[in-house]
């Protein structure tokens, strides 16, 4: 059975997705149903959005 | 109950790298502050910040580069300080300090215009480099063949370009089958190096480039030191080239990226970083 505390779904395929232990807020995480790049906005309860745009400014 | 050192991570998303630096000062039961750049609001009135040291992990570089120097004019010390990010930031300003410094650099010219850049790239001779001053990751990066290639790229380089694609930094070609040395500089001592090979030109790791240890020496360690103090770098990341004349420094990187070269490397890379933060707050 799934964990409310850490079970939520991918905002893109709507794939289960549950968030690994010591997830931080901001933290970039991949979807292992549709590889997409997820971006943690919430831990408790789990949220995700789609991961930002990489800009043109970005990199080391 | 965690030490407060009055210690700041400045950055957005939460990358590997970010994420072992928290990890790592948790484990050194020392408390941070996270800002996140997406929320900052820089009040140019308030010249007191709660902060005494910052770690700068931002993966924009404009944010980085004004928040830096918002914080560095506020005494509050950048771990790296905006002059280090401003140099590192632009290829030509680094390799002006490199240069200054009498570091050995690849051949580096300069031009303003397509037809003087023409002149340079064949002044230079075939194959040349042609880079942005500003970017990351290998992007917009050019290998030029020959004068076609030359005529084509210089023109749409004009006609497309935003206008810091009008500074033509050209750097000849090392030949150095696929392959460069990423080496880590913290608190001014290199403390690991990897290889990055690819199977195209560009070796960046964040392109598929492949790594592999280097075994530390007196040379690698001497150059590499000594361009961080040419950038009046902190934390950098050093690019270099291997040639049958020896080193050769590319690049400089202000927000390093290692998550590739920890276990190649065995260097517990982050915990370097938090522990030489901490050193510096102490």
């Amino acid at each position: 059975m799934s964990d409310p505390n850490t079970q939520t779904q991918c905002p893109l395929c709507a794939g289960e997705f549950a968030l690994p232990q010591g997830a931080e807020i901001g933290e970039l995480l991949d979807c292992g149903e549709c590889g997409e790049e997820l971006e943690v906005i919430s831990v408790s309860p789990p949220k995700l959005k789609q991961a930002p745009e990489e800009e043109e400014d970005w990199g080391e | 109950m965690a030490k407060d050192l009055g210690i700041a991570v400045l950055c957005s998303l939460v990358r590997p790298e970010e994420k072992m630096i928290f990890d790592a000062f948790r484990a050194r039961d020392v408390d941070f502050q996270r800002i996140d750049d997406r929320e900052v609001i820089l009040d140019l009135h308030q010249m007191s910040l709660p902060y005494r040291i910052v770690l700068e992990r931002c993966i924009n570089h404009s944010r980085a580069l004004h928040t830096l120097k918002y914080y560095n004019d506020r005494e509050v010390r950048t771990i790296n300080s905006y002059d280090t990010a401003n140099i590192c930031g632009d290829k030509l300003l680094t390799s002006l300090a490199l240069s200054k410094a009498g570091i050995p650099i690849p051949r580096n010219l300069v031009a303003y215009t397509p037809e003087s850049a023409l002149l340079a790239i064949e002044q230079l001779g075939y194959p040349v480099v042609l880079k942005p001053a500003v970017g990351s990751w290998g992007r917009l990066l050019a290998k030029i063949n020959d004068r076609d290639a030359a005529e084509a790229i210089l023109e749409h380089k004009k006609t497309l370009g935003s206008y810091h694609h009008s500074t033509y930094y050209i750097q000849e070609f090392i030949d150095s089958g696929n392959q460069d040395i990423r080496a880590f500089v913290v608190g001014g001592e290199l403390i690991g190096a990897i290889y990055r090979k690819a199977d195209h030109w560009i070796t960046n790791t964040a392109r598929g480039g492949k790594a592999s240890k280097v075994e530390l020496n007196t040379d690698l360690k001497n150059i590499c030191e000594a361009a961080a103090r040419a950038v009046l770098g902190d934390i950098v990341a050093i690019d270099v080239f291997e040639t049958p004349q020896g080193y050769l420094v590319n690049e400089v990187n202000y927000t390093m990226e290692f998550r590739n070269s920890i276990a190649v490397t065995g260097v517990d890379i982050p915990g370097k970083i938090v522990d030489y933060v901490i050193e510096c707050a102490g």
